[in-house]
């Protein structure tokens, strides 16, 4: 489901050996959203409960089937975790049987279109957080009817509402944050930040120059640009929003004018260039694998990177290694959310079942075997207290309260569907030195002119 | 030819065989019911959509969406193909009429913005976009287009198509006369020149994107070893002046060995006597290329132009592999456009406006071509 790791290719043996393993994902090495559950290390300390893929047959006959879709497919412990879920569900009462249909990531989207097209969609879903709001507005997806008081406690991010209703929830969400070693800043008396005091602009951009000045690292920041694809808003479109910019304006969810394209907007645009101008980071032809392994070789000092990858280099670096804040480039600091989540397709004839299940489905112990099991930031505290890397003291409980601190999900309107693919190409068009405003101008009217052909996704 | 015998087998038909319209009534039939497979296929699979694609065109049908489908005319084609130029003149200072320098003491213009933004006083450059701009004096000259990264791939899929044809294609024909010959290993050879033809394009396309790896690529490090380390790594993909013929080069390694064959068909179909009586009246090798290989392959030629026309237009596989269109649409190309539009931004009318622009095109190439290499006296 997401890109095995790229192998450094040192020549041409290597690479064609990669080309089986390497076929598909690295068309789009992004992985989505939350190109969440990522790393093998994590995946093979799975403490995940073992599959007991007969006990289904041992459920009523007469029971109703669910059928559901999972985007997971390929993944050996997610199917292991979903599995378990679903047998427990399925044991637990006699009314509702779920049977579950595997989908590759890269072309789970289309089929759900697809699906919906033809009329034919399951009874569950699961659904990409930024893009739910698209399928709810499209009418294949119903809202949730859960019990009260069910998501309480859980993140922000992980709860995806739209016109009012929350129509998906997540057992788990994804953060990023600026990887670094301690003794690296140390060395260069570079403040160490913390969530109450995250880098200021100039702070972190001197820190940048200072990395870049030492000469050990190749660059000072990796930002992720071989990722191509989700990570582009995911990761970047929260700089853009601590510096007052965004895709769209969330007042109105009509235009981007002003919001993409005004003075902020433009600011962060000159710094994102200068980044790229000035070699304080690697341009959009950064190599897959300098993405996996750059910052654990020790050639990129800084890195932007998600919960994910923390284990790969917690396993390098060991205490050394810090997880800090986005800085703050004036309005705050900001990090993306919203991973997968599950949600009930609208043609459902078993709405009651397929909400019963979402119900069962949202335990801790449940939302903990997830983030044991890949690595994933669970949905709520309590979750997050079973949890290996969560837990408070954990390695990683720093992700925890990250995503509790300074999440904002991506604009939840059905417009970031084609809005996220116009600003993925004006970012990396101004790290390949376009026009700033230009660029921002170009990206704001593709915008507005989808919102307007879409007579305002219901929001006039 | 072809009809004069056919006819005469009609009449055959007709004076020796009294049942003939009977048994050419059920041999069509067969025929037909032969056939309807594949029409069918062709008639679900391509014209339909074709047709399809057409009426979309003019509507602002989404992928997906509640809102109902309306007629919007040649709203889509106006987007598409508007193209306007303005004229920059350098900023004047008004009290002293001297033109306004930056601090690299670079004439400076007005911004393109102010005129295409908000600006009642131009409303026919009223959203429009900066497409390129050429020097004119002291002026600017700005092309605005409705779409300009549709006006780019415009132009990127016909250089693409200009530099492949003729390279491609002599390429082709060179490494076919290089293993047109019959001694011991040359089948080894022509293995090794077809090969890249059945791996697939997005294999291809993938690891040809780690050969041109800016850092550490295959061919940066040959290039550095050949040079003694005196060549500078170039990122091949990343830069937008060579990403292009970057993708050039890969296109042509991985299709040459389909019109190697195809000539090499056409070669050997040539009667080694010619070359015989040509060796007898003292031709050398170039003269017998010239005036018994090439008319020879005269058909092969044409088949072969129009297969790489078509295949060149259709640039699509290789882009969204390897560079999804940047640096700075130096590879964005027309059916890449078409799919983006359509299928990821889904506004699936605008998707088929690109792409009855771009039948719109092939058909007037392929129709040129025709002509270009109709048979004399046709």
């Amino acid at each position: 489901m997401t890109p095995k790791p790229f192998v450094r290719m040192w020549s041409w043996l290597g690479a064609v050996s990669l080309i089986a393993a390497a076929c598909a994902p690295a068309a789009t090495p992004a992985p989505t959203s939350a190109p969440a559950a990522t790393d093998a290390p994590a995946a093979s300390e799975a403490t995940a409960p073992t599959a007991a893929p007969a006990s289904t047959e041992a459920t009523t006959a007469d029971a109703t089937v669910l059928t559901m879709w999972y985007h997971g497919a390929g993944n050996d412990v997610e199917r292991t975790i979903l599995t378990q879920i679903i047998d427990d569900f399925n044991a637990s009462q006699t009314q509702w049987r779920v049977e579950r249909q595997d989908f590759p990531q890269e072309s789970y989207n289309e089929s759900v279109v697809a699906g919906a097209l033809a009329g034919n969609l399951p009874d569950i879903i699961d659904v990409d957080g930024p893009i739910m709001p698209n399928w709810a507005w499209s009418g294949y997806m119903a809202p949730l009817q859960l019990k009260e008081g069910t998501l309480d406690n859980f993140l922000p991010g992980t709860i995806g509402t739209w016109d009012g209703q929350v129509y998906s929830v997540g057992l788990w969400d994804a953060a990023v944050a600026v990887f670094a070693r301690k003794s690296v800043l140390e060395a260069n008396g570079i403040r160490i930040p913390t969530i109450e005091e995250p880098w200021t602009f100039e702070e972190f951009d001197a820190a940048l120059v200072t990395l870049q000045g030492t000469g050990e690292f190749e660059y000072a920041l990796d930002l992720g640009t071989a990722w191509t694809g989700e990570w582009y808003p995911y990761a970047f479109s929260p700089l853009m929003q601590s510096f007052g910019g965004d895709i769209v304006d969330r007042s109105t969810y009509l235009t981007a004018e002003g919001k993409l394209n005004g003075p902020e907007a433009i600011a962060f645009g000159e710094w994102w260039q200068s980044l790229f101008e000035r070699g304080l980071a690697p341009g959009t032809s950064q190599d897959g694998a300098d993405r996996e392994a750059g910052f654990i070789d020790g050639r990129y000092a800084l890195q932007w990177n998600g919960n994910w990858a923390a284990l790969a280099a917690i396993e390098k670096y060991g205490d050394d290694l810090v997880f800090l804040p986005a800085p703050d480039f004036g309005a705050g600091s900001t990090i993306g959310a919203a991973s997968w989540q599950f949600g009930i397709s609208a043609k459902s004839q078993n709405q009651e079942g397929a909400n019963a299940f979402i119900q069962f489905a949202l335990q801790d112990k449940y939302l903990a075997a997830f983030s044991d099991g890949i690595g994933l930031i669970p949905a709520t505290a309590s979750a997050a207290a079973l949890t290996k890397n969560y837990a408070p003291g954990g390695p990683m409980e720093v992700f925890f309260q990250l995503s509790q601190a300074q999440a904002l999900i991506r604009p939840p309107t059905p417009a970031y569907l084609s809005a996220a693919l116009v600003f993925e190409k004006a970012l990396a068009d101004i790290a390949n030195g376009a026009d700033v405003t230009t660029t921002l101008d170009a990206a704001t009217d593709e915008i507005n002119a989808d919102i307007e052909s879409n007579n305002g996704y219901g929001f006039k | 030819m072809t009809a004069l015998d056919t006819s005469a087998r009609t009449q055959a038909n007709h004076t020796h065989d009294q049942s003939g319209q009977s048994a050419r009534f059920w041999e069509s039939l067969a025929g037909w019911l032969m056939a309807s497979p594949a029409i069918t296929l062709l008639l679900l699979f391509m014209i339909v959509p074709f047709i399809m694609a057409f009426g979309l065109a003019f509507t602002n049908q989404r992928l997906i969406s509640p809102n109902p489908t309306e007629f919007v005319g040649l709203r889509n084609f106006e987007r598409l193909l508007t193209v306007r130029p303005l004229v920059l003149q350098p900023v004047v200072d008004p009290a002293t009429g001297v033109a306004v320098l930056d601090e690299d003491g670079q004439t400076t213009y007005p911004a393109v913005r102010t005129y295409t933004r908000n600006n009642p006083e131009y409303p026919q450059f009223d959203g429009l976009q900066e497409w390129t701009t050429w020097s004119w004096g002291d002026d600017k000259l700005v092309w605005l287009a409705g779409d300009a990264v549709f006006m780019k791939s415009l132009f990127n899929t016909l250089f693409f198509t200009v530099v492949v044809v003729p390279l491609q294609g002599s390429l082709g024909l060179l490494l076919a006369l290089i293993i047109n010959q019959r001694t011991a290993g040359v089948n080894i050879f022509r293995t090794i020149y077809f090969m890249p033809v059945v791996v697939s394009m997005v294999v291809v396309s993938i690891l040809w994107r780690f050969i041109y790896d800016g850092q550490n690529g295959l061919l940066n490090n040959i290039l550095g070893a050949v040079t003694l380390g005196n060549f500078q790594p170039v990122d091949w993909l990343g830069n937008p002046s060579t990403a292009m013929w970057a993708v050039i080069g890969m296109s042509i390694w991985q299709a040459v060995g389909f019109h190697m064959v195809i000539w090499l068909a056409g070669l050997q179909t040539i009667p080694g006597v010619l070359y015989e009586a040509a060796a007898v009246e003292g031709a050398g090798a170039w003269d017998q290329f010239v005036h018994v290989t090439w008319p020879g392959l005269r058909n092969t030629a044409v088949f072969i132009l129009v297969t790489i026309t078509m295949a060149a237009f259709g640039l699509f596989t290789q882009i969204n592999v390897m560079t999804r269109g940047g640096p700075l649409d130096s590879t964005t190309t027309l059916v890449f456009q078409a799919v983006q539009k359509g299928f990821e931004k889904q506004d699936i009318a605008y998707g088929s406006a690109i792409s009855v622009v771009f039948f719109a095109l092939v058909l007037v190439v392929a129709l040129i071509q025709r002509f270009v290499t109709r048979e004399q006296g046709e």
